[in-house]
């Protein structure tokens, strides 16, 4: 069970929440100008990374907003989360 | 219904060499797959100078941690004829082998709990009928005789409304599997080496050469990957980037009972999956987790969700205590469906993203992958299975019948 720092309500159990996936990803800016292989990347191909991620998580059950959640995937350990636009205050780790 | 005795273990299944300094073929992962395409390997194609290279202890990572469950009654003709050609290597693996891997065929039904479940399970019956993979379908009163423990009460909150029944399908005893394929490929001069993780792979212009080692660094002319969960960090250190996602998937046995269940029994919409093991445990499985993992835990929830599910189906069950619970870490591809072939690194092969089916394809996947290492080429099962899939758009989408939600 993760508590998931959701930015407009706070920590929260996961299981009010809907998990995105990878963050930042950036839709196309002119999509007929993309060929087979950039579609491909752009839809399949995600980072998988063993340690610290970036990742988009959703207050599904809550005010319903996504957020970025930097998060370790082997401790699980969450070091910061922010709001869409905004760095993500973090301390070194 | 028969429970075997477990074998006697001999003293010494296989050898324990330390790397040589170049092989033909280097395995990496000695899980279940890694071991079958080992043996297959030298037995099929005669190439015995391999090496399965295994970071942790032989079999101990997914291998150790799925449900056992065997079935080939998948929706898409590619997945059935890769999943039954398997299927009909496990019916003759204990000759094969001469090992008992204590394979047991009780069938396994799929509960249908809506008119879109029945719709779909039908769907697949008939499918899996012209591809030559038995099917029936089960009225509830049929699934009620088949597995008398299931609740088939029309009252439940998501009434049993029919089953999918394949009489092939069922467990193995995971471990003997391992054993067995490892004997095995021993014997056959295949070198098989524990605590030597692999660190690096190397590749001069567009071919590998080798890989480097917690052990030192080893020559090879073909490496092939077969390391579930872990393979995205593998192919990263040849520069390859793959469509693939780790999460956990837990499961978790009861106490030892009394022969209950005759048979398995999965469910996707309420999501359980449940056999009995040889030994008297009950062995249920659960979802994967919705987050990237590499924890080889996931969350409590899932397994309240679990096992609030197996309740539902099982009220006999609600007194059984649970003796452990664990995680693996699957690879999850985006269609539900492995990848097994080339990739763009000449003489590198990838066999990953087997998600939550990756037991009971054991035999096929080693038989395809071996073919793919030594011809350079895709077996005709595995042709489908290609990397470039995601760029084509040629999918194999096996959601539905994946039984697991992922």
């Amino acid at each position: 069970m993760q508590l998931i720092p959701c930015p407009w309500c706070g920590d929260r159990d996961e299981v009010e929440f809907h998990y995105g996936g990878q963050a930042h990803l950036v839709h196309p800016a002119d999509p007929d100008a993309l060929s087979d292989e950039e579609w491909a990347g752009y839809l399949f191909l995600r980072d998988n990374p063993k340690g610290w991620f970036e990742e988009r998580w959703s207050h599904a059950a809550g005010c319903r907003r996504w957020f970025t959640v930097v998060r370790h995937t082997v401790t699980h350990e969450v070091r910061g989360s922010h709001r869409p636009g905004e760095r993500v205050a973090v301390s070194a780790s | 219904m028969a429970y075997a005795e477990s074998p006697e273990h001999p003293a010494g299944l296989w050898r324990n060499p330390d790397p040589r300094r170049t092989y033909d073929v280097v395995i990496v992962g000695a899980g279940g797959h890694g071991l079958a395409t080992a043996y297959y390997l030298a037995r099929n194609h005669g190439i015995t100078n391999v090496a399965v290279l295994e970071r942790g202890w032989l079999a101990g990572g997914n291998m150790a941690r799925n449900t056992a469950i065997i079935r080939s009654n998948y929706l898409w003709d590619e997945s059935a004829a890769l999943y039954d050609h398997a299927l009909r290597l496990w019916e003759g693996l204990s000759e094969e082998l001469d090992y008992d891997i204590l394979f047991s065929q009780r069938g396994v039904l799929n509960l249908a709990h809506s008119l879109q479940d029945v719709r779909d399970s039908v769907r697949r019956v008939e499918a899996n009928r012209l591809q030559g993979v038995d099917a029936e379908w089960l009225t509830p009163e049929q699934v009620k005789e088949f597995c008398p423990v299931v609740n088939v009460s029309q009252d439940a909150r998501y009434p049993v409304l029919g089953a999918t029944l394949q009489r092939r399908a069922g467990i193995a005893k995971h471990d003997h599997v391992a054993w067995a394929y490892a004997r095995a490929a021993d014997a056959l001069g295949v070198d098989l080496i524990q605590n030597c993780e692999v660190t690096g792979i190397t590749v001069r212009g567009d071919r590998v050469t080798g890989v480097e080692t917690s052990r030192g660094p080893i020559a090879a002319g073909r490496v092939a990957l077969a390391a579930a969960g872990h393979s995205s960090l593998l192919a990263g250190m040849a520069g390859l980037r793959l469509p693939i996602q780790s999460h956990p998937l837990q499961a978790l046995v009861s106490e030892l009972l009394e022969p209950v269940h005759p048979c398995v029994v999965m469910s996707n919409a309420v999501h359980v999956y449940v056999s009995q093991a040889h030994k008297g445990e009950l062995v249920l499985g659960a979802g994967v987790d919705q987050y990237n993992s590499y924890g080889q835990r996931g969350g409590f929830h899932v397994i309240r969700q679990q096992m609030a599910a197996a309740l539902e189906l099982f009220p006999a069950f609600a007194r059984a205590r649970v003796l452990r619970t664990w995680g693996g870490v699957v690879d999850v591809s985006p269609d539900a469906s492995p990848i097994v072939g080339l990739t763009p690194v000449d003489g590198l092969y990838l066999n990953c993203g087997w998600g939550t089916g990756g037991f009971k394809a054991t035999p096929g996947a080693g038989w395809v992958y071996a073919h793919t290492i030594a011809h350079d080429r895709p077996h005709p099962l595995n042709e489908p299975y290609t990397l470039e899939r995601f760029t084509t758009g040629a999918l194999i989408d096996e959601h539905g019948a994946a039984a697991v939600a992922h």
